[in-house]
């Protein structure tokens, strides 16, 4: 008798994550009241970066999309959001979500495009966008052309008038972004389009003999993505108030160290850029004197790791404690008076269907 | 009307320089499937060897080559033995993010040692002679070099490619590897080769480009965009569309400069993308 079958995301261990990760949220969401400025702009830069690495994970862990030119959306989102401040009199938190719809737009003919482009050339491709995106920015002689603008000072009051309020609202917007990014992409991942992505993600030819659509489900993700990354780069130069092309696209910050976040946390999963993002800061802290020897040394590291442990420091943890934090991996439970589970693993199924 | 002449000549020979970055990334991309993305800081790193050899042996910077290509592919077999050949496999990820990992180690590795300022090097009064050809068109002769030297290195690489047993071995394992392993090839060996040549290029183009222009260590990631945008232009697979591709990439650019100097860069990227849109598989392609 074939019993009714359900899938099951949760297990313990993502019980017990999920509910450590709701604590730091309001932890972190009460910083205001616990932390000083230094750390209130040191924890706003950890989350921008906790959202762009999830965002390029998605793209290139999950969607197989290995850009290297995520630093396009990042400058597009920030200089968006100076424009709609600037220009169409958008209030300057309204005009976070604003540029990264705009952002998302713009993706869709680039997507057109560098999808043109088969993988290793895909990469460059996308460079390419960036690097036509920080031109016609230099271009823009409203918004200071080559060497920047700052926020008016008017458009600065209008977040808030006393300057500390000012800067927590920075903060909860900082924080909210990286909530809303990590939530939209594990929403993502458990809809159909998950387990397209993850399907892709394990072996493309044969989820495209399953049935997927490939193509639909790599655009989905490129446009996902684009929202993401842009709605974290206009927040990153609300922070600052000063943007410049080549701060806004700068190739090191917003795509090097973000590849080398999730290369050392673990691509591929949704835990592998927090963890990442812990490692670098931690780095950061220790070696940030040496200058250009701390960027060589980053580079050894995901060199290293991505040959000896692809899957990263969380890849190895989880794989070797069975540990998720984010209720991702599905399971069938085949029947409800049968208690015996079925773990169901996606990727071996995968992996069973080319052989 | 003269000026304009002069715009384009001026283009296609700077259009030699680009499609020799050009040559040796389509030259591992054809030969391994692998996208160099330190391709660019190669570049670099060559004409800061040359600087070193010129300076400290007082050579002239063309003669410096006679070091500098193989040093670049001494460096180029080892790399490729002890690291890139770990990176080759049917995942996309490794290969990218490691030749991208080599990129900043380069860059910040130059950084360290010559600090951020422009260097150049001095090839005397071959820098700025110059051939009349008619009343306001004159052809700088170190440029035409370039040109010709361009030409000739990819014209040597159709050579090797399609004349020579080496050439053979290479065609082989690009069709098939397995196969090729089977005939008794070593892929490990032939791959090592294969960068070798490609960073011997890369040689010849980094002390040109030291020659021709100021360079800092930052300027790697550019030029292997150009080379990049070249192969796309010209075609995948085909050595001669590539030189068709950077003469296209460098016209392009002289236009846009000529119109206004911050359109040089967005002329040629706005050229290659047209080319991406109406022709995708590029104007000469060679594999469909």
């Amino acid at each position: 008798m074939p019993g009714q079958a359900r899938v099951v995301f949760m297990d313990r261990s993502s019980r017990i994550g999920l509910i450590v990760f709701v604590i730091a949220l309001a932890v972190l969401a009460l910083a205001p009241y616990w932390a000083s400025r230094q750390v209130l702009r040191l924890l706003a830069e950890i989350y921008g970066y906790v959202a762009l690495a999830s965002a390029w994970n998605l793209l290139a862990g999950y969607g197989g999309l290995v850009s290297v030119g995520q630093h396009a959306y990042v400058g597009l989102g920030g200089y968006l959001l100076f424009a709609l401040t600037m220009f169409a009199g958008v209030s300057p938190l309204w005009a976070v979500p604003v540029a990264g719809i705009g952002a998302a737009a713009a993706s869709i003919p680039v997507a057109a495009l560098v999808f043109r482009l088969r993988g290793h050339y895909f990469a460059i491709g996308t460079w390419v966008v960036a690097e036509v995106f920080r031109l016609m920015a230099a271009q823009v002689s409203a918004l200071g052309g080559g060497s920047g603008t700052s926020l008016p000072a008017g458009i600065v009051i209008a977040i808030a008038a006393a300057r500390e309020m000012r800067e927590f609202l920075v903060y909860w917007t900082a924080l909210a972004v990286t909530a809303l990014v990590l939530g939209l992409i594990v929403g993502l991942l458990r809809s159909r389009y998950g387990l397209a992505l993850t399907a892709i993600r394990d072996n493309e030819i044969a989820a495209l003999s399953s049935g997927v659509s490939v193509r639909r489900v790599k655009f989905v993700v490129y446009v996902t993505t684009a929202f993401c990354t842009a709605m974290v780069g206009a927040v990153i130069f609300l922070q600052k108030l000063r943007i410049s092309p080549d701060a806004a696209f700068s190739v090191n910050e917003w795509t090097a160290f973000v590849i080398f976040i999730a290369v050392i946390g673990g691509i591929g999963r949704i835990e592998g850029p927090i963890v990442g993002t812990a490692i670098f800061f931690l780095l950061r802290q220790l070696f940030a004197d040496l200058g250009s020897l701390y960027l060589l040394m980053l580079g050894a590291v995901a060199i290293a790791i991505m040959l000896k442990a692809p899957r990263g420091v969380w890849g190895l943890l989880a794989d070797r404690f069975m540990l998720q934090i984010f209720p991702l991996q599905r399971r069938i439970i085949q029947d409800s008076r049968i208690t015996q589970e079925r773990s169901h693993d996606i990727r071996q199924e995968a992996s069973e269907t080319t052989s | 009307m003269t000026e304009w002449a002069n715009v384009v000549v001026q283009g296609v020979l700077i259009g030699g320089l680009y499609a020799m970055f050009a040559a040796g990334l389509s030259l591992i991309f054809g030969i391994m499937r692998l996208v160099n993305i330190a391709h660019g800081d190669f570049i670099v790193l060559a004409a800061y060897m040359a600087l070193v050899a010129s300076t400290t042996l007082g050579l002239n910077p063309i003669l410096a080559l006679v070091i500098v290509a193989p040093l670049m592919a001494a460096l180029g077999y080892v790399l490729q033995r002890l690291l890139l050949n770990r990176t080759l496999g049917d995942d996309l990820l490794p290969p990218l993010l490691v030749t991208f990992g080599l990129s900043v180690i380069i860059q910040n590795g130059l950084l360290e040692l010559f600090t951020a300022d422009s260097r150049r090097l001095q090839a005397g009064a071959i820098e700025v002679a110059s051939i009349p050809i008619v009343p306001g068109i004159a052809i700088g002769v170190l440029p035409l070099l370039q040109f010709a030297l361009a030409v000739a290195v990819i014209g040597g690489m159709q050579l090797v490619f399609y004349r020579t047993a080496l050439g053979r071995a290479f065609r082989a394992t690009s069709d098939d590897q397995a196969v090729a392993q089977l005939m008794g090839l070593d892929n490990r060996h032939v791959f090592a080769v294969g960068m070798a040549l490609s960073l011997a290029v890369v040689a010849v183009a980094g002390v040109l480009i030291a020659v021709r222009t100021n360079f800092d260590p930052a300027i790697g990631p550019a030029r292997l965009i150009f080379g990049f945008e070249a192969v796309i232009i010209g075609g995948l697979g085909s050595l001669w569309g590539t030189l068709c591709g950077g003469i296209l990439l460098g016209v392009a650019q002289g236009i846009g400069a000529h119109v206004d100097p911050g359109w040089q860069m967005l002329a040629g990227h706005l050229a290659f993308l047209t080319v991406l849109a109406v022709r995708p598989e590029g104007l000469f392609p060679k594999i469909r």
